[in-house]
């Protein structure tokens, strides 16, 4: 090797290394410092603050009731275009992808715009005293247009590489359609099932944009976790934004762990 | 059990794979699908599996209409040419699975479902792989586990597609004499796909040629062999030599060939074509005949000759080295063919009667 080409592997490492310290863990390390600035007691103050533990529920509630739904339907979806030819299959293999492709915040717009008072749908719903913009129902659905390809996503490849020889295996041993599911779909895709399960959870957890939109950002009522850090920084309460930060920035490094660990089992 | 097919019909889209497709198989019969890839072999497996539903005909098992019956309920024994193990159970559970996946009130209890296994574990003479996954076994262990799977559940008929395929050579014959023995133990109605003709005519009691969505021809090993119905059936079995000739009383006729050897067959005179196999041709120096042996190579047990004749037509003779006459190349040589199928231009002569071959 000459010289020359022993330096530029160096050089791009160090470049590679660099970066990921001043973008990634530099930050990082300092919403922590920051959070325990003023010591642990002003720190412990900041989390239990009845607004910042609100927020931290509100925030939970949305996932425990986006992630299974994005479960169910993803892996429904999933199943559905690895295993039948329907008319229409192709498009439902775009429209799973379409929330990738679409800012968070057109989506919470587009909600706005369809459930708002002036939107299709707000008279009606007003008139049945039905309230979805700026309540709990209206983040859930925003959260869950979000996260919903991330099941699908992980799921699909693995049945289709997988092919249906199996289930067929399993008919003609005379299993009904639940027990192939539960005995043999279902352990095949557990492992790619949870990582995406995974990579939704940490998603619902940090979605701000759309969410920022729908929900009015009413303390103590639809201010979720991300939405009350904002709401602290422009309040100047530097202390207590980190302080949120940090259970944020918690609940991300135990996912990407979890995550870690899942992509090693899923090999 | 009986299977009856009649006037079964399917395609997928716009291709027609199968064509009115008639078979009864007798009870405890073994019978081989052989026949070139996409013919259909697998299509037809897979609707008396009921994993695929024709367009039109009928199939009818021990008397009962099973394409009214969905495939969980036909007892089937299917087992797929790369095995279709569920990965994730043991071995055990595997050939368990369509025991334990019955209804409660049908549901062996577990200690006859453990003994069941057990059974199947030393008739497959792999009792030692009880508790491995399917990751752990070599190919031919698993096809052992696979048909394990299959048989558990006592099936109706058994049906195997391709059983082995993905095997070498050796591994192959060993499990056929073995699949031949689980069958006369279990005796249970099994048709196998396969395309090697050797494994077809070797382990089954009748085989059914397939090519092109038709059955070709049904028969025994020696029938098949000694009379193809058709040009086609005679090409699936190696005769890759085609001569024209000139029919006359039964006989082939064409400057440079000898066809003493080959049985007169019920074919109508006039122009024709002789179907012939590289490896039973007899070469006989002459110098009147227009065949001219133009190469010579050899393979150390087999001499590979290329004769060329009339219209600079070619031929492959192959002929064992040893004891083989002195061949020149340049030299003149005259065919006399020990194996040959012949057909007429016009049809065979009314009525249809199978050709005559020497064997
Ligand atoms: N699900 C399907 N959709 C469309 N075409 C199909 C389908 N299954 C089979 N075919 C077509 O039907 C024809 C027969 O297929 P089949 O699998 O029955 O052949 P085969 O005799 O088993 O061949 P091989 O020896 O290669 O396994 C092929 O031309 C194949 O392309
Ligand atoms: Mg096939």
């Amino acid at each position: 090797m000459t010289r020359q080409s022993r330096l530029l592997p160096r050089l791009l490492i160090a470049i590679a290394v660099l970066s990921t310290l001043v973008m990634v863990v530099a930050p990082l390390f300092y919403i922590f410092a920051a959070a325990f600035a003023q010591g642990w007691r002003a720190y412990v103050q900041n989390i239990m603050d009845p607004l910042t533990l609100h927020a931290i529920w509100l925030t939970v509630l949305v996932a425990l009731i986006v992630v299974p739904l994005n479960i169910v339907f993803g892996v429904a979806a999933a199943w559905l275009i690895a295993r039948f030819r329907f008319p229409g299959r192709s498009l439902l293999v775009t429209a799973i992808e379409i929330p990738f492709s679409i800012s968070p915040i057109i989506a919470g717009i587009c909600y706005l715009l369809l459930y708002g008072r002036q939107g299709f749908l707000g008279p009606w719903l007003e008139a049945h005293d039905i309230q979805i913009l700026f309540a709990l129902p209206g983040i859930v659905l925003v959260t869950l247009f979000v996260t919903s390809p991330f099941v699908a996503r992980e799921v699909l490849p693995l049945m289709q590489a997988q092919g249906s020889e199996q289930e067929e295996a399993a008919v003609t041993l005379g299993a009904s359609g639940w027990q192939i599911f539960r005995r043999v779909t279902l352990p095949n895709i557990r492992w790619a099932l949870l990582y995406g399960a995974v990579l939704c959870t940490a998603r619902a957890v940090g979605e701000f944009g759309g969410v920022s939109v729908v929900s009015g950002s009413i303390r103590g009522q639809t201010n979720t976790l991300p939405l009350h850090v904002e709401l602290l920084f422009n309040d100047l309460n530097v202390a207590g934004a980190f302080a949120a930060a940090s259970t944020l920035t918690l609940i991300a490094v135990v996912t990407l762990l979890l995550k870690a660990v899942l992509e090693g089992r899923a090999r | 059990m009986t299977i009856s097919i009649t006037g079964l019909t399917k395609s997928f889209d716009a291709t027609q794979v199968l064509r009115g497709i008639d078979l009864k198989v007798e009870d405890g019969e073994l019978l081989a699908l052989l026949g070139p890839s996409g013919s259909g072999k697998t299509t037809l497996l897979r609707i008396i599996a009921g994993l695929e539903w024709p367009d039109a005909g009928q199939l009818v098992v021990a008397g009962q209409d099973w394409l009214a019956l969905p495939a969980q309920k036909r007892r089937i024994g299917f087992v797929f040419q790369h095995y279709a193990l569920f990965p994730h159970m043991t071995v055990r559970d595997n050939i368990a699975f369509g025991l334990t996946v019955r209804p409660r009130s049908e549901r062996p209890a577990p200690a006859q479902i453990d003994a069941t296994v057990d059974n199947l574990l030393n008739l497959l003479q792999i009792p030692h792989l009880a508790d491995r996954f399917p990751g752990q076994l070599s190919g031919g262990q698993r096809q052992r586990v696979a048909l394990g799977r299959a048989l558990a559940i006592q099936p109706a008929v058994l049906l195997l597609d391709e059983p082995f395929g993905a095997l070498d050579a050796a591994i192959r014959r060993d499990l056929r004499r073995w699949l031949r023995e689980v069958h006369e133990k279990t005796g249970s109605t099994t048709i196998f796909v396969t395309h090697d003709q050797e494994e077809a005519f070797e382990l089954a009691d009748r085989v059914v040629v397939m090519g092109d969505g038709q059955i070709s021809q049904i028969g025994t090993a020696d029938e098949i062999h000694d009379h193809p119905a058709s040009a086609f059936v005679a090409q699936f079995m190696g005769a890759s030599i085609t001569l024209p000739v000139t029919l006359r009383g039964g006989r082939a006729e064409a400057p440079g060939l000898d066809a003493r050897e080959l049985m007169t067959c019920a074919e109508a005179d006039g122009p024709g074509q002789l179907h012939l196999r590289p490896d039973s041709i007899a070469l006989e120096s002459d110098p009147a005949s227009p065949w001219v042996l133009t190469r010579k190579d050899s393979n150390g047990t087999d001499l590979r000759l290329v004769l060329t004749g009339p219209d600079d037509s070619q031929i492959d003779v192959d002929l064992p080295r040893r004891g083989a006459p002195a061949l020149v190349v340049g030299g003149h040589f005259r065919l006399r063919p020990l194996w040959g199928a012949m057909f007429s231009d016009a049809g065979p002569v009314a009525p249809a009667a199978p050709i005559r071959l020497s064997a």
